[in-house]
């Protein structure tokens, strides 16, 4: 039989999305729940992997990012590339005015350079002081006293607007004074592509919607020495975020829905060349939902990008503006290593037809450019 | 679910005993160890856990601190988790715990012969901000060239008009190896020199130990005409008075009033007013 397969093309893929649909919608379905349904438990019991989507997808939409999970069998990057894809259809009405990060109400909030801080530090939901052993939240001892679900390290009255850590280090001159950037570099770069060199704006916007697991190896080499940073966190916080808009032929501003926000503030080694000059440096992270990981990684990662602006050497990858932009998005990234499984065979067959060629002519004799070249 | 005493199992925790062997035998010199996933995650003192759980016995009476306090989150968890799959009694006194476990302190109370200190390491190379290859550097550890070291703090020196190391102060042992004191302020290392106690470093993520036994020499690095000289906070501590102890900086309000208090929260309670 002649190796044709290539060629019968349609009734192939019809029957690989089969097998796709039978596993995604069995027809024997033990649970029987709705599909609607199972959206909703998606939202609410994998609310950490929605909120990741959300941000690698650069939508804010929970809905949107469960359905897309579901359809892609839980592959987190097949739902950020599905998310993405339905986000290139929607059209823009308007920018949302600056958030307002600290004058939400966190549910959590962490200082690790300080032991207290205004506004309190408070735990929130958390994995981080529990142990991973299996059944862990099932056995949990009864709480001492009725649920007080938040915690605060002191008795902040809880609707006063608190400074944050940066702006105290500012008032005593031993942190760099944050800027507002240009309002032409904070132009959507899902809109204008940015080129290099980029601006912190456009590195900010690209970091933010990167692929978590590229900017926590990226982060943790500079952690390792590729490329150093000395960082504390000054403040962590993850709460609700107003989303406001100022429609012009309203002339003011109303509040359009909320957002859950996780942003770091990341307090890094100090810089200048003598004693007077020496502040420490900023690095500043912030992302969709729930996710402090990432919001760290890219601190991180945006304190090492700015190794050429502060005058030191760039050594290290992770300071390397080009080679961390260029490749920290999953979906171009996925695209390109994938699409090796493409068929190829015409490049490969001119790849062969020189091999041969190459073969058929010792070294010495006059090269012949044969087919394929 | 049950655990094995202080959970890993005796095979795991004997092959940790043996390298602790090594890493006493050649004091600030690191061993590999094969560390093991923790139920805690890397960071948070996964090298430390091990080696507390390879030499804790049922009599031993443990302290885990974090910051100095025995109260912070980490530290709280780490002793439920003993609590937990050990069972053994824990305190908060500096004199009553044969082993501590730390996070970047050292306790103001003297330590005494026969107390154990287990120190949580994030990187255990020195050099590491130097030179990030371990191959490298376990040339330069063999050659006993420093020479980066010296030049980091010459550096600094002609920058700043001293060292700028507040923390991870390098230090010399037993005149032999460069080594990382682990993130302790650079105001604990001289209680690290001839202490009566066995000090014992554990990195996890990094599958390193290393070892400093009672009454070793512990130098930090220093020039003649720069000789180390480490700062702390001045004022005194807001509760118990004590000038003498390192202080935790509180911001109190919006306008950024400070207040200084023991970070030691054990010794801050003992101090007389």
């Amino acid at each position: 039989m002649s190796y044709v397969a290539v060629k019968g093309g349609a009734r192939a893929i019809g029957a690989a999305h089969q097998l796709i649909a039978d596993t995604l919608y069995p027809e024997n379905n033990a649970s029987d729940t709705p599909v609607d349904q199972l959206h909703q438990q998606l939202d609410q019991q994998l609310r950490l992997g929605i909120d990741r989507i959300m941000a690698e997808a650069s939508l804010y939409d929970r809905d949107i990012a469960a359905r897309a999970l579901l359809q892609a069998q839980g592959d987190s990057i097949e739902a950020v590339f599905i998310v993405r894809a339905y986000r290139a259809t929607l059209s823009r009405f308007l920018d949302a005015e600056p958030l307002k990060i600290s004058d939400s109400q966190p549910q959590r909030h962490i200082s690790a350079a300080f032991k207290d801080v205004p506004g309190g530090q408070q735990l929130g939901a958390t994995y981080d002081y529990s142990h991973r052993l299996l059944g862990y939240f099932q056995h949990l001892p009864a709480p001492q006293s009725a649920a007080e679900p938040f915690i605060k390290s002191e008795d902040a009255a809880a609707e006063t607007r608190h400074s944050g850590v940066m702006q105290l280090l500012e008032q005593e001159g031993f942190i760099e004074t944050s800027t507002a950037a240009p309002t032409e570099e904070n132009r959507d770069i899902t809109q204008i592509p940015p080129g290099f060199p980029a601006s912190r704006a456009q590195r900010l916007q690209t970091l933010a919607r990167a692929d978590e697991g590229f900017l926590l190896g990226m982060a943790y080499s500079t952690q390792r020495g590729y490329g150093q940073n000395h960082p504390f966190i000054a403040e962590l916080r993850q709460g609700s975020v107003n989303v406001e808009i100022t429609p012009p032929e309203l002339g003011f501003t109303i509040c359009i829905g909320q957002i859950s926000m996780t942003e770091c503030q990341m307090i890094n080694q100090f810089h200048g060349d003598t004693p007077e000059q020496a502040t420490f440096t900023r690095g500043y992270g912030l992302v969709f939902g729930h996710n402090e990981r990432k919001a760290i990684a890219m601190a991180l990662l945006d304190r090492a990008l700015r190794a050429r602006e502060l005058g030191e050497k760039v050594q290290a990858p992770a300071q390397d503006e080009e080679f961390v932009l260029s490749h920290c998005d999953n979906v171009e990234a996925t695209g390109f290593v994938e699409h090796l499984k493409l068929p190829h065979h015409v490049d490969f067959q001119s790849e062969i037809a020189t091999l041969r060629a190459l073969r058929a002519h010792p070294k010495n004799s006059p090269t012949e450019h044969s087919d394929g070249l | 679910m049950d655990y094995n005493f202080a959970y890993l199992d005796e095979q795991s925790k004997r092959a940790i005993r043996r390298s602790l062997l090594k890493a006493v035998a050649i004091p600030g010199h690191q061993i590999p160890f094969a560390s093991r996933e923790m139920p805690l995650p890397y960071g948070w003192g996964t090298g430390g856990i091990q080696l507390t759980a390879a030499i804790i016995g049922k009599d031993d009476v443990l302290k885990v601190i974090d910051q100095g306090a025995d109260d912070t989150t980490n530290a709280v968890s780490i002793r439920q988790f003993f609590a937990r799959v050990a069972g053994v009694a824990s305190t908060t006194k500096t004199r009553l715990a044969s082993i501590i476990q730390t996070r970047h302190r050292i306790p103001e109370t003297a330590l005494q012969g026969g107390q154990i200190m287990v120190y949580q390491v994030p990187m255990p190379e020195p050099l590491f901000k130097l030179e990030p290859r371990r191959t490298e550097t376990r040339m330069l550890h063999a050659l006993g060239d420093y020479s980066l070291m010296y030049l980091q703090l010459y550096d600094h020196i002609t920058r700043y008009g001293r060292v700028a190391i507040g923390y991870d102060y390098p230090v010399m042992v037993h005149d032999r190896y460069l080594m990382s004191p682990s993130p302790i302020p650079a105001f604990d290392v001289p209680k690290m020199h001839m202490s009566p106690a066995l000090q014992l470093f554990g990195a996890g993520r990094e599958k390193r130990l290393y070892a400093v036994p009672p009454y070793t020499r512990v130098v930090p690095l220093a020039f003649a005409d720069y000789p180390f000289a480490p700062v702390q906070a001045q004022a005194p501590c807001a509760i118990c008075g004590s000038s003498s102890s390192y202080k935790d900086e509180i911001i109190l309000d919006d306008r950024g009033t400070r207040q200084y208090v023991c970070s030691d929260t054990d010794y801050c309670e003992q101090h007389p007013c």
